[in-house]
């Protein structure tokens, strides 16, 4: 291979690798100001985060992490003078600004509610599509395909579509705004995004080795457990930081089927109001915690990705 | 992603044969792919011996909780939402009387003209955020397929903002975008000279349907990237070498080589964005809440506000069944081209 090669594979020049190289970093570079913007953001102090020029250099703070736990009212010099000392680094951030902590915001619940949800879903959903796609992988199923393309086609419909018979029928049997109302529904739309992606996973399982296990004197359910589920156990962490990861992302449900009590962070977050105005401070600190588990999964999670991505689709 | 050696394991068995819109294929494409002849001579017998559960049972026992499942939360809302499309019912007042009124919502949202102007905003939205996408995510493909040295690392970086929840993006860019403080406007003022005060990318009617396919890009680009590298990843390289040989140029071996090998991977790709963001929600309601006016009102944005605002819910429901209707028609549609794509 010469350097005549440039739009090979096999061998790209040395000038075209370094020119890729350089402009793929640079996109890389320009798409994560967004995210370091709203991360640094977070460790502003209200005034510095709308002055402009927009400040790069500026005193850390950790004001917006305290507004976005605490609800704050103002008070007079005088009453301020009456107090004790402060007795935390908290209260006295909260005091310099002529303000008392009344007490937690809701976000810690929120988040709470975020956590609940997406794990009871998604634990749902993972036990559901486990079982469907080890059936539809190795059983002859009358109509299998008719199935597994309705169980995908369910994905295809607009959110706010289902939300309506969905919002009726759980005002009807009182799952409106109940913890139990979202895990099924989350469970509802993961468990087609389960069922493919574990039988993708199923189906590189080669069948032999159940075979050997049930000539050996295992029933089909042993073999299954005892077999095909520790092979499965990548496909089943990756799948179920995908259904994770879909249910703490959701919004339209959220927004649509709940208002307090198993309210999730999505519709929260923006919500975050401080004195004259949104506090972006406190939201950049609650967009951080938010984004933060995802970003790490998402690293762990890389090499399924595409998979995960495509409904296992296209698989690398 | 990671590494450089990252190669195509299952290339054959890509999205030629896997594409889930085309179920007929996958079971054969599925153990071709896992290359098990022995999978279909299973003997009958071994599984009649088996003490416990009848495969049969077995079967049914692993699938029948998530048919109920679905059958319970998909498709009996999807029947009460076509039957409720033919009343007058109205969530807010269920107390009223529930009339049928035939055809008369179709009627109503087919003749509508500000859910035809959402059609439109939502065509402008899917046409130039697919072509950004298409443009950007396969270019970069391309370039990553350089195998530069650290590719991997970058490739991650780049992947990490489509698994962030379309909602906070949308609400954290509203920050980005704001007139005077906001860190868009300073850098676009910045690089053009232009007074970063003096545009509002949100408030503004010419540039607030720019601003939600500049997010919208700037979010699922990696998605469109991934597939097509995945794509790029799958042509073998003694095509290369054989076009090589036969003295075909740097632009004919792209013409004729790397873009139709690219292209099924690219038009899935295709396929999945344009069918989220034909139903796109979260992002836009978040960023513009579908305004000013109602220039970036998606037809979403609109069913909600029918939906949930104006308690229609007889009009809406006839609304959501033309949306759901239309993707369902124009992906199957699409698929048979993508079919006639791939089997070229």
């Amino acid at each position: 291979m010469s350097s005549t090669t440039a739009h090979s594979v096999v061998e790209p020049g040395r000038y075209l690798r370094f020119f890729a190289g350089a402009v793929v970093v640079v996109y890389a570079l320009v798409t994560m100001i967004p995210l370091v913007w709203i991360f640094i953001t977070g460790f502003k102090t209200p005034q510095d985060s709308i002055s402009y020029p927009p400040k790069v250099i500026f005193e850390p703070s950790l004001e917006g992490y305290v507004n976005l736990f605490t609800t704050r009212t103002r008070q007079t010099p005088d009453y301020m003078a009456t107090l004790p000392p402060p007795e935390t680094w908290y209260d006295e951030l909260v005091r310099s600004r002529q303000m008392v902590i009344a007490g937690p915001s809701k976000f810690g619940e929120r988040f709470m509610n975020s956590i609940i949800i997406g794990f009871g879903s998604t634990f749902l959903s993972v036990f559901l599509g486990t079982l469907a796609a080890y059936a539809f992988s190795r059983f002859r199923i009358p109509l299998a395909d008719d199935l597994l393309f309705f169980i995908l086609s369910t994905r295809m419909m607009p959110p706010i579509a289902v939300a309506i018979p969905i919002f009726l029928m759980y005002r009807t049997v009182g799952l409106s705004d109940t913890h139990l109302g979202m895990i099924i529904l989350y469970t509802t739309v993961n468990v087609s995004l389960a069922v493919w992606l574990l039988k993708g996973f199923v189906d590189e399982i080669p069948r032999e080795y159940e075979e050997a296990a049930l000539i050996d004197g295992y029933t089909r359910f042993q073999a299954f457990v005892k077999v095909v589920l520790p092979q499965m156990a990548t496909g089943i962490a990756a799948t179920a930081i995908f259904c994770l990861i879909f249910a703490w992302n959701e919004y339209a449900f959220a927004l649509l089927l709940t208002s307090g009590t198993a309210q999730t962070a999505p519709p929260f977050i923006p919500t975050i109001i401080g004195e004259g105005g949104l506090d972006w401070p406190a939201i950049g600190a609650g967009v951080t915690l938010f984004l933060l588990p995802v970003l790490v999964f998402t690293i762990l999670l890389r090499k399924h990705l595409l998979r995960g991505i495509t409904f296992g689709a296209v698989r690398k | 992603m990671g590494k450089v050696s990252a190669k195509p394991v299952l290339f054959a068995n890509s999205i030629p044969a896997q594409a889930p819109m085309d179920p007929e294929m996958t079971n054969s494409s599925a153990s071709e792919a896992v290359a098990i002849g022995a999978a279909k001579r299973t003997p009958e017998v071994i599984a009649r011996r088996v003490r416990g559960l009848s495969d049969r049972a077995i079967a049914w026992l692993f699938i029948a909780p998530t048919i109920v499942l679905l059958l319970a939360i998909n498709v009996f809302p999807l029947i009460w939402t076509v039957y409720l499309s033919f009343t007058n019912y109205k969530a807010n007042r269920a107390a009223r009387g529930v009339e049928w009124v035939g055809l008369d919502n179709y009627r109503r949202v087919l003749t509508d003209s500000d859910i035809w102007h959402n059609m439109l905003v939502t065509g402008h939205f899917l046409l130039w955020t697919m072509t950004f996408q298409v443009l950007i995510g396969f270019g970069l493909a391309w370039l990553i397929n350089k195998n530069f040295k650290g590719h991997g690392v970058w490739t991650t970086v780049i992947l990490l903002p489509m698994m962030l929840s379309p909602a906070v993006v949308g609400n954290f860019w509203t920050f980005l975008y704001q007139p005077q403080i906001g860190l868009f406007n300073y850098i676009v003022g910045f690089f053009t000279g232009v007074d970063p005060s003096s545009f509002e990318m949100i408030g503004s009617v010419n540039l607030a349907p720019w601003a939600i396919v500049i997010v919208d890009t700037w979010m699922w680009t990696p998605y469109v990237m991934l597939i097509c590298l995945a794509g790029l990843r799958s042509i073998p390289d003694y095509i290369y070498e054989a076009a090589e040989v036969d003295g075909a140029g740097p632009l004919r071996t792209f013409w004729s080589i790397t873009l139709p090998m690219v292209l099924p991977f690219l038009m899935l790709a295709v396929l999945f964005r344009a069918i989220e963001n034909f139903k796109m929600f979260d992002l836009v309601v978040e960023l513009t809440s579908g305004g000013p006016g109602s220039v970036t009102e998606l037809a979403s944005i609109n069913l909600k506000r029918e939906a949930f605002e104006k308690w229609r819910t007889g009009l809406s429901s006839a609304f959501a069944i033309i949306l759901f209707v239309t993707v369902f028609g124009a992906a199957n549609i699409y698929v048979k081209a993508l079919n006639r794509v791939k089997q070229r």
